[in-house]
């Protein structure tokens, strides 16, 4: 993964991100590295705490810069790295080329400015364009969303939690950017508002021919909207191949956790079977493998060293170093 | 929003009710004997009997109450001064303008130094900047009103000569007063703009706005403070009410001739209507202000002025 992929839309590499509270480093990316393609979707999956916001925040530069700060690492977008631009270029970036849905519509809007103005604007700072061609873009992206474009005049509060989540799509796509940073999108809906939210981004995605870095803990979510999958952990990428790699035959012990933990339907099974233990400190990561003290597979090497990825074919990545013994005990 | 201005301005007679009950009550307790101190220590024991009766003195508690109450709110006469002989309506509002010029300016000062204080030290948090606005604020918030006054008038007044040290007049005569009476206002502007500021600036919609592409000047401006200003406008209706109690012992210090030093002589004297009248006049004041800083929430944030117009409109939807 060293080498930067030419038709690569955005391509990540050894980002790592760390927090400094009250002296101590908190360890919240390390080492990622990734690619998207035009039109592609790739889903970060990981539990709370895995990083994956700081991979989100790091490519857009929105980092709260302290405490966090971008270690190393290059960040590839359209033939361009992101983390040496002059801030001045960066901001013509953020909301044209890349822009990013929050996790939590109910505070990500400006709950006294109207809904529309705060549409309208991150039109007006793109688009060569007029107040009043702005307020009309702005009026047909809510009208996109499946918002009355006479809405426009009214404040977040007059709003649902589905509906703000329209509206602040409607904000992220306003200016039909190349890529989009889709930070648990539906995580605060409830679950019939979840499917219609994505079903809207899914297909507005393709409409624009957007590709969409998609950050869950919702496997669910990622069979739907995914073509990729990175499994993070602990900050760093554990398992990284298609969704059909990592759904069918998913390596990585972590990522087998996970769907064992999911229930079964066919099943009738009293309990649920998580993974058990916690996810460790981000400010003391055990040495070797950081999911070792949880694994069921652990040996003495995975306290030891670092485990590298190694390719188990086809572009599916395991950091694993009994993996080609879970492959054949899979088969 | 025009029958909530109305609710409250109705809701401000029962208030000014009660403080009229209260401060007779406190007049009544308190020790002394007014026709005693018009008429000077040479009067005789029969002498002073005799002004009491005529000055309905010796009436019980609740007859002179109900008279001073019926005067007040349904003739609107505040009542004749014991000492000068002219109504107290009259004298209010002779020196109203001293008074309500030094609040004023203290108010606007505490606006327009204490916030862009708050500003940069939030914006600037923990840097040098951040410490040296904060320490001012410190220094404002602990060092007393009159104390400052009285270094001022030694080194300003007496040593320099560049100000006059009391009275009033131009311009200049109000430098000292406004300064002394605003400082610990500007400062509690300060640090409440900070903290505000602080917190409004890790929100999501701070975010938000960045993601955007907007600059750090348009989020910190567009975004940022006008959040950040909803607690603070509570700061300056307070402010307010400080800076009118705070003219009572500044003007004492700079001999002005405001509501504040007219009250304080009269307690002296036991000068009661005057002493009530100005504490209702006050009141007044202050009331209005909380009218109006109510009235400035509902256009800085819509989900007020929503609530105050919610009932209106189910009404009319009804």
């Amino acid at each position: 993964m060293d080498t930067i992929k030419k038709d690569a839309l955005l391509s990540v590499r050894h980002l790592t991100v760390e927090y400094t509270s009250e002296g101590e480093v908190i360890h919240a990316v390390n080492d990622v590295s990734f690619d998207l393609e035009k039109g592609k979707t790739i889903g970060l999956v990981g539990e709370t705490g895995a990083g994956k916001t700081s991979i989100a925040k790091a490519i857009l530069r929105i980092l709260p810069e302290p405490p966090a700060r971008v270690k190393t690492g290059e960040i590839w977008f359209e033939g361009r790295e992101l983390l040496g631009l002059k801030e001045e270029e960066m901001r013509k970036i953020r909301g044209k080329n890349i822009s990013m849905i929050f996790q939590d519509p109910m505070t990500a809007l400006n709950p006294i400015m109207r809904i529309g103005k705060q549409i309208a604007e991150v039109i007006r700072l793109h688009e060569k364009c007029s107040k009043a061609q702005a307020v009309q873009k702005a009026k047909e992206m809510l009208e996109m969303v499946g918002i009355p474009g006479e809405r426009y005049y009214e404040y977040p509060h007059q709003f649902s939690g589905g509906m703000k989540q329209r509206v602040v799509i409607a904000m992220a796509l306003a200016c039909a950017p190349d890529l989009l940073l889709a930070d648990e999108p539906t995580t605060a809906l409830d679950v019939t508002i979840q499917a219609q939210v994505l079903d809207m981004i899914n297909e507005l995605k393709e409409r624009l021919n957007t590709s969409m870095v998609m950050i869950t803990h919702d496997l669910g979510v990622v069979a739907q909207v995914c073509d990729s999958v990175a499994v993070v952990y602990a900050g760093e990428i554990m398992e990284y191949g298609t969704k059909e790699q990592i759904f069918d035959h998913p390596l990585y012990p972590y990522t087998k956790g996970l769907f064992g933990s999911l229930p079964d339907m066919n099943d009738d099974a009293e309990r649920l079977s998580p993974i058990e233990g916690l996810p460790p400190n981000p400010a003391d990561l055990p040495k070797g493998c950081a999911f070792h003290p949880r694994c069921p597979y652990a040996t003495e090497a995975c306290k030891q060293a670092h485990i590298p990825l190694t390719d188990m074919g086809g572009g599916h990545l395991c950091r694993c170093c009994r993996v080609s013994e879970i492959a054949k005990e899979g088969t | 929003m025009g029958r909530y201005i109305l609710k409250r301005l109705l809701w401000m007679i029962p208030v000014m009710l009660g403080i009229a009950v209260l401060i007779f009550s406190i007049m009544y307790i308190c020790p002394g004997d007014p026709a005693a101190s018009m008429l000077g220590t040479g009067a005789t024991q029969v002498q002073i009997e005799a002004k009491r009766e005529e000055m309905g003195l010796n009436d019980p508690y609740i007859v002179r109450l109900g008279r001073y109450l019926c005067d007040v709110f349904l003739h609107f006469d505040l009542g004749t001064s014991y000492m000068y002989g002219t109504p107290v309506i009259d004298g209010l509002m002779e020196r109203m303008q001293y008074t309500l010029v030094i609040a004023l300016s203290c108010m606007l000062m505490q606006i327009l130094i204490g916030t862009p204080l708050g500003i940069i030290a939030a914006t600037h948090r923990n840097g040098i900047a951040d410490r040296i606005c904060m320490f001012i604020a410190m220094l404002g918030v602990s060092i007393p009103a009159f104390w400052l006054a009285l270094m001022m008038v030694v080194v300003f007044a007496v040593n320099l000569g560049w100000l006059p040290a009391f009275g009033v007049g131009g311009f200049k005569y109000y430098i000292m007063p406004c300064l002394a009476n605003c400082l610990a206002g500007v400062a509690t502007q300060a640090r409440q703009t900070r903290s505000s500021m602080l917190e409004v600036i890790r929100s999501d919609y701070v975010t938000t706005a960045k993601a955007k592409g907007l600059s750090e000047r348009s989020v910190l401006l567009k975004h940022a403070l006008p959040n950040a200003l909803i607690p603070i406008i509570t700061i300056v209706g307070n402010g307010m009410g400080m800076m009118l109690g705070g003219t009572v012992v500044i003007e004492n210090v700079f001999s002005i001739p405001g509501i504040g030093s007219y009250m304080t002589s009269a307690i002296n004297s036991r000068d009661y209507p005057i002493v009530m009248g100005g504490v209702l006049l006050l009141g007044l004041i202050f009331s209005l202000i909380m009218l109006l800083v109510d009235v400035v929430y509902a256009f800085v944030d819509p989900r007020i002025k929503a609530q105050y117009e919610g009932k209106k409109r189910r009404k009319s939807h009804a």
